[in-house]
């Protein structure tokens, strides 16, 4: 039971990794690094609470008095502030041929900096935005036959506790898998990608612009950072936006990318292992082994520790895209 | 890569032009927010050089003088080190166990002390990720965030556990009295020079700008300094040459990494003469657009250095006075790294067209 309930939490823990980890699959297959999931995850994440809070707040409060669609209006909010973000990158790493991990970490500091100072401006509760309640958020759904089959023994509660109950993001992130290896290993249009990766001057050769395949790309991954922020702030329990609160989760996905080695299904099972050591750091505050104590800030940072140990390449060698982080210049 | 473009263009005026393009753009943004930019420029301008602020200005500079050198040295073997914060907050562990470990009897030698601890601290902090990053190519711009996070998570448990005062507060004992550095009150004092009493500035300054020189010297005028420098450059032709990439990533990554450790002894042991929680500040992040600004030039390095200390120190006045939220300088220093950075390109490419008509013209 008890495993049961950290795999559940593993799995809404994973969700933001794997949405992140994959925005960063279609950026790196075509070639450009991107640092700025971090930002674009923070970005969308305020953006979201924002105005999923300001369509649901009472017209008397000042808001536009929905009742209902505002977490999908956020989303779709959070989706057009992560791509403005991601264009940004892909104009200085595209078409100015800037340094791509430069223009990634401004992109993180600005999002930072841009989510507190407007937040202060709009709500002025020191960066955070309204709290979220019904329709303003993604709530849980009970999948059929739930309640039915929860009393099966073993296949009951796996599917009624750890399938069914999560909200519709999770699912939109599981389902995003299989359809990412489709995009990318099976259409015209992921063989193209992958080539801008490998070696744009094939594909520039063959008379397919290197540019418009690499904006597509970012454009993907924008829309998936959307997705992973939104998450963040409309279908966790914060309820709302809460400063920093990406906490590292953008680079933890370019880790888990990294560790999957930028295959889909292995970013599906990368994020749920970084999911479920955060779901054992949470749940377990301090362990105790007897000889001593292992304190709680140790548990806290587990996962950044293992990102590391992942990094060293303790899990083998990680061969990135060929023509990852080269700007691409058109031969004269 | 400069195509017919004269050095001074080429240092001085698309620097200047790039950062004159973010501050425009940060103009922008407090005019979204429904502020006055030009009264903001004031407000900063004179909470920056006012009496009581330019204590705070100098030793604002002091910090990014150091996180700005140690990303600049980074930069030359072309390495990004975004761990300053980490390595400057480890840097400050290593002051506090320097000065609670002795009583010291005066200042000089425990400054003396205090800065080796805090080289060996952030140093070691910037080891681990220099060797995975030299010999299992894991990247160092991700290794180096995390090693920000771990960091805080140490300092966190050592501040509620192993190294907490008596009492609930999560900070160390306060250091020796006579281990405490004199201000910039006391040394303009002896010189007859009235300077506020009360600001932090304090003689780590001094410090700060020898280690201008030392980085200068390093770079430019050792062989170390020239092998990470060829190694920046092409990494293939520093190996065919027969420098050793593990040596220089871990050389330039331990220097790195001590610069920035080198912080704490102006925050830590100058100002606060105890180690708290987050004493670094966000300074480590800063150092990025100071050296990105800077040219990873000691000299661009000061002058970026002096201006970050300006827009942190006139920022805090920008909340007090127009209650514009501190971030607004997380925000311009994004823009600076965008504009003098990633988006260079975008003063660069006209200004070297112009040239090129100019000297056309001129032939």
């Amino acid at each position: 039971m008890e495993l049961l309930q950290l795999m559940d939490s593993a799995v809404r823990l994973a969700t933001p990794l794997l949405l992140a980890a994959l925005a960063g699959l279609y950026s790196e297959r075509s070639g450009i690094f991107d640092i700025g999931l971090e930002g674009k995850m923070l970005i969308a994440a305020f953006t979201a609470g924002a105005f999923s809070g300001i369509a649901g707040m009472p017209i008397a409060e000042g808001g536009w008095g929905w009742t209902y669609g505002m977490a999908w209006f956020g989303l779709f909010t959070a989706i057009i502030a992560s791509v403005l973000l991601s264009l940004i990158h892909g104009f200085a790493s595209i078409t100015l041929r800037g340094n791509q991990l430069i223009s990634g970490v401004a992109v993180n500091f600005f999002a930072a900096g841009t989510t507190v100072l407007i937040g202060q401006e709009w709500f002025r509760a020191g960066g955070q935005t309204p709290s979220l309640r019904g329709a303003q958020r993604f709530e849980p759904i009970t999948l059929p036959f739930a309640d039915a089959v929860s009393e099966v023994p073993v296949i009951g509660p796996v599917y009624a506790d750890l399938i069914s109950g999560h909200n519709i993001v999770v699912y939109i992130a599981i389902l995003a898998v299989p359809l990412t290896w489709w995009i990318l290993f099976r259409t015209r249009f992921g063989l193209r990608l992958r080539a801008v990766g490998e070696n744009p001057g094939a594909v520039d050769t063959a008379g397919i612009s290197v540019v418009k395949q690499r904006y597509a790309a970012v454009v993907i991954a924008g829309i998936l950072c959307g997705l992973a922020g939104a998450y963040l702030s409309l279908g966790t329990s914060a309820a709302g936006f809460v400063k920093d609160m990406s906490a590292g989760k953008g680079f933890i996905a370019l880790a888990a990318l990294i560790f999957a080695k930028w295959q889909p299904r292995g970013v599906l099972f990368a994020a749920l292992l970084f999911g479920f050591l955060e779901a054992i750091g949470n749940k377990y505050q301090s362990v105790d082994i007897g000889a001593f104590v292992i304190p709680v800030q140790f548990m806290q940072a587990l996962p950044y520790i293992l990102t590391v140990v992942i990094l060293a390449g303790f899990v083998g060698k990680a061969i990135p895209p060929k023509a990852g982080g080269e700007p691409y210049v058109k031969e004269r | 890569m400069n195509k017919g473009l004269p050095k001074w263009a080429d240092v001085l005026l698309i620097p200047v032009l790039s950062l004159l393009l973010a501050l425009f753009v940060s103009g922008l943004v407090v005019l979204f927010i429904g502020r006055d930019p030009i009264e903001a420029v004031k407000v900063m301008v004179q909470g920056a050089f006012g009496k009581y602020g330019i204590g705070y200005t100098l030793y604002y500079t002091t910090n990014f003088i150091f996180t700005g050198l140690a990303v600049a040295v980074a930069f030359h073997a072309r390495l990004f080190n975004i761990g300053g914060e980490g390595q400057a907050g480890l840097g400050g562990v290593g002051v506090a166990l320097v000065l609670l470990s002795f009583n010291w009897p005066n200042w000089v030698v425990a400054l003396i002390a205090a800065s080796i601890g805090a080289a060996i601290f952030g140093a070691a902090w910037a080891a681990i990720p220099a060797y995975l990053q030299a010999k299992r190519g894991s990247h160092i711009v991700i290794t180096t965030i995390m090693f920000n996070l771990i960091g805080s998570a140490l300092i966190n448990y050592l501040l509620v556990g192993p190294m907490q005062a008596p009492g609930m507060v999560p900070e160390t004992p306060g250091f020796p009295e006579a281990a405490a550095l004199p201000t910039l009150h006391d040394v303009f004092a002896v010189f007859g020079i009235a300077f506020d009493k009360n600001a932090p500035a304090n003689v780590s300054i001094f410090i700060a700008l020898a280690a201008l020189v030392f980085v200068y010297i390093l770079i430019w005028k050792t062989r170390i300094g020239y092998e990470i420098r060829a190694f920046g450059h092409s990494e293939k032709a520093a190996v065919y040459a027969g420098i050793s990439p593990l040596k220089i990533t871990m050389i330039a990554m331990l220097v790195s990494g001590a610069l920035a450790g080198l912080m704490a002894i102006n925050t830590v042991m100058g100002e606060a003469e105890r180690l708290v929680l987050d004493s670094v500040q966000g300074a480590g992040f800063v150092g990025i657009a100071v050296a990105l600004m800077g040219r990873s030039h000691p000299v661009g390095v000061l002058l970026a250095a002096f201006l970050f200390g300006i827009l942190y120190q006139g920022g805090g006045e920008l909340s007090f006075a127009m209650g514009i939220p501190r971030e607004m300088i997380v925000v311009i220093q994004a823009l600076v790294i965008m504009f003098t950075g990633s988006l260079e390109n975008i003063v660069r490419m006209p200004v070297e067209k112009l040239f090129l008509r100019f000297n056309k013209g001129g032939a």
